[in-house]
């Protein structure tokens, strides 16, 4: 199986470490993941914002990147999502019939972390270590858009050391929404800061997602608040080890 | 007279202002998380009991709409000739003009000066009140939200809960400040118990209904095959106005026709769940044009498209016209319940009104209308809410791409700049130095169009030493 890793642009360039974890613990469990270096992005940033004309050529980079691959691993459920749901709206949109069917060969090829290990690798204990009380936030996408369900939980209790708490109203988005955070940067940070409080009220030492564009922002309003959490992307708790 | 929403300022403007209102913050999240406790309850009590669930009810809910707008042309002239029969006089109405001239001219030859009210949408959305106004006509409102905010010369903020974003002490200023001038005062030694507050409203509008020559109202269905139409309600009130009155006068959205009568099975049983989180709503009223005898012995019936074929003829949209204006997604939408309805600036507020607003009324040329599509995270909760499965963040993202369309060609606002050469850049990258083009056009991008924006209220991580194409180019991908 080969299977290459899309690392997304937000990790590529403000979050290595998330990357990293996913090679070193894709690696642990035997897998020799490629990174194609022609990657970039998924094109969400430009679909979400109405910019669909300029979506086509990143989509065209995409496909061309991970062509060949049996599976296309991501620390992000919402570049997947972007990838399953999205690409064939902009490949239609460029009236391109190659570049509709390079979607449709690598789309469905596309899986966030914890799909490939549950369904792919089906595995739930990857041998992680982390002793810490952690709380996870499901994100709208891979709730609504992807359907992970509980998968990353699943992962998550079979780490050793650590506490899993709940976190209340935890299936409302913290509202980053890409764009939504600066176009509508009021409203986004009245939506975070609920977020944040619930987070604060677990009494947790460490916020967990599947994605680090939703614990940036609601890590930058704990880290305003001061609050003494940290946000982790779950591939660095799976990765870690003793 | 009662306020307009002519003029709301674009969404982001309008949100800023209601956010700093702790008291709306509160009423709204009371309110919201009461409706959907009651409706989550109910679904899994369908899911229980009925064949295929929820889920089932869904799909039956849905196709029935889309059969009847795919079939749009022939359902309407059927629902014309069915409600002629029955002896109701059937109007056509372009646009809100037309409609608000037609109730107008009806009124007239009466001699009446005051019409009684049904809750209703569409008479909202086309201004009906104030064009009656106008005239020398007065519309009383008879649902009692909407008597609220009649009288508090206020505007709606919800579909279905109209003064959701007042609670009962407010309501009580409300009714001893103004039923006076309206009819019947209220009581002097009037509390904010509910039930007090109810029968103040009703001694109040008792003398309406029983003088009211004209009633008007809405519709939830209209049954094409029957002529039959359909108002769903909580009160009675709405009972009352279609019953009383010697004339009665439907303003009825195309879209709001189904085929048959038997496809009201599904509509009625996802209604009341979705919306008031009730297994069945207390009225149900059907009439079809005249009973001699009994009811209204003059019924019209207007059929008004405003925008709803413009909205028909767009592919992604036209899923908007099977709303069933239960609120469902208001109710579970972030962004709704932290703003309310008022600063969607329209009688149609929160996820539904952000999709239906612009495919009624056309994007490209009102900034308040271009600003709707933008006021969502795109979370999903409205699409696992909607009753009839409308895919409001896929139509949201599809009214984006048309806002944007509207304005190519003109000068670029510095969005578009950034994300022009975000899409530029990343579309050519050449392996190692797009980790640092990405991270320098990032800055660039916060500089100038976000940071103050981002940075008011979050801080923001900081930038890594080397990005992680440069680490597995240095490392061999952690092999050295």
């Amino acid at each position: 199986m080969r299977v290459a890793l899309m690392v997304t642009c937000v990790n590529d360039a403000l979050f290595p470490r998330t990357g990293q974890a996913v090679v070193t613990l894709l690696r642990r469990l035997g897998v020799d993941v490629e990174f194609p270096a022609a990657q970039t992005c998924c094109a969400q940033p430009m679909v979400n914002t109405g910019y669909l004309d300029e979506a086509v050529a990143v989509v065209r980079t995409f496909v061309s990147a991970f062509a060949g691959y049996d599976a296309v691993v991501t620390p992000s459920a919402s570049c997947a999502a972007s990838a399953r749901h999205q690409h064939a709206l902009v490949a239609r949109r460029s009236g391109d019939a190659g570049l509709r069917a390079a979607v449709d060969a690598v789309s469905p090829r596309v899986r966030e972390l914890s799909e490939f290990l549950v369904d792919v690798l089906g595995v739930t204990d990857v041998g992680a270590y982390y002793p810490h009380t952690v709380t996870y936030h499901p994100t709208c996408h891979s709730l609504r858009m992807l359907g992970v369900g509980d998968r990353p939980r699943q992962l998550l209790s079979r780490v050793r050391g650590l506490t899993l708490l709940d976190l209340p109203d935890a299936d409302q988005c913290c509202g980053f929404g890409g764009t939504f955070a600066v176009k509508n940067a009021d409203t986004s940070v009245a939506m975070g800061a609920d977020k944040a409080r619930g987070v604060r009220n677990t009494g947790a030492e460490v916020l967990v997602a599947a994605d680090n564009s939703c614990l940036v922002h609601i890590g930058g309003v704990l880290s305003r608040q001061r609050a003494g959490v940290r946000t982790v992307h779950l591939a660095e708790i799976l990765a870690a080890t003793e | 007279m009662s306020a307009t929403f002519v003029g709301m300022p674009p969404f982001p403007v309008a949100a800023r202002e209601k956010l700093a209102d702790s008291q709306l913050r509160r009423n709204l999240a009371h309110a919201t998380g009461t409706i959907r406790a009651r409706r989550a309850h109910l679904v899994a009590e369908v899911d229980a009991s009925v064949d295929g669930g929820w889920e089932a009810l869904r799909l039956a809910g849905a196709a029935v709409k889309e059969t009847a707008l795919l079939s749009l042309d022939r359902q309407l002239v059927t629902l014309e000739e069915a409600l002629t029969r029955a002896g109701a006089t059937v109007h056509w109405a372009r646009d809100a003009e037309e409609a608000n001239g037609i109730v107008t001219s009806v009124v007239k030859a009466h001699g009446a000066d005051e019409v009684v009210k049904v809750k209703s949408m569409v008479t909202q959305e086309i201004g009906l009140n104030e064009a009656l106004a106008a005239e020398g006509i007065a519309a009383w409102e008879t649902d009692l939200a909407e008597l609220i905010v009649q009288l508090g010369e206020d505007l709606p903020s919800h579909i279905l809960v109209p003064a959701i974003h007042r609670n009962r002490a407010e309501i009580r200023e409300i009714f001893l400040r103004t039923m006076g001038d309206a009819g019947r005062p209220a009581p002097a030694d009037l509390t904010d118990t509910p039930a007090v507050l109810a029968a103040a409203a009703r001694e109040h509008l008792r003398e309406k209904f029983l003088r009211a020559k004209v009633g008007v109202s809405g519709a939830n269905f209209a049954v094409a095959e029957t002529g039959t139409l359909v108002v769903v309600e909580s009160e009675g009130n709405g009972r009352m106005c279609l019953t009383l009155p010697e004339v009665l006068i439907s303003v009825v959205g195309i879209e709001k026709v189904v085929a048959t009568w038997d496809d009201l099975d599904p509509l009625l049983r996802l209604l009341p769940r979705s919306s008031t989180g009730e297994r069945m709503n207390p009225y149900t009223s059907m009439w079809t044009g005249v009973t001699p005898g009994d009811g209204p012995q003059e019924v019209h019936v207007i059929l008004l498209d405003n925008g709803r074929t413009r909205a028909l003829a767009d592919e992604v949209g036209r899923q908007a016209l099977r709303c069933i204006r239960c609120s469902a997604c208001l109710n579970v939408c972030p962004v709704y319940e932290r703003t309310g309805g008022h600063a969607y600036g329209s009688v149609y507020p929160g996820p539904i009104g952000a999709i239906l607003n612009p495919l009624l009324r056309g994007v490209g040329h009102d900034p308040q209308i271009d600003s709707l599509p933008y006021a969502s995270s795109l979370c999903g909760a409205c699409f696992e809410a909607c009753p009839v499965l409308i895919d409001i963040p896929s139509v949201l993202v599809d009214q984006r791409a048309k806002v944007v369309d509207a304005h190519r060609g003109g000068l670029p606002k510095p969005e578009a700049v950034a994300l022009k050469a975000a899409a530029a850049g990343l579309a050519g990258a050449r392996r190692l130095a797009f980790g640092e083009r990405f991270t320098r056009l990032g800055l660039w991008f916060a500089r100038r169009v976000g940071a103050s924006a981002w940075t008011s209220a979050r801080d923001l991580p900081p930038a890594p030493p080397e990005s992680f194409r440069q680490w597995w180019s240095r490392t061999d991908g952690g092999r050295r």
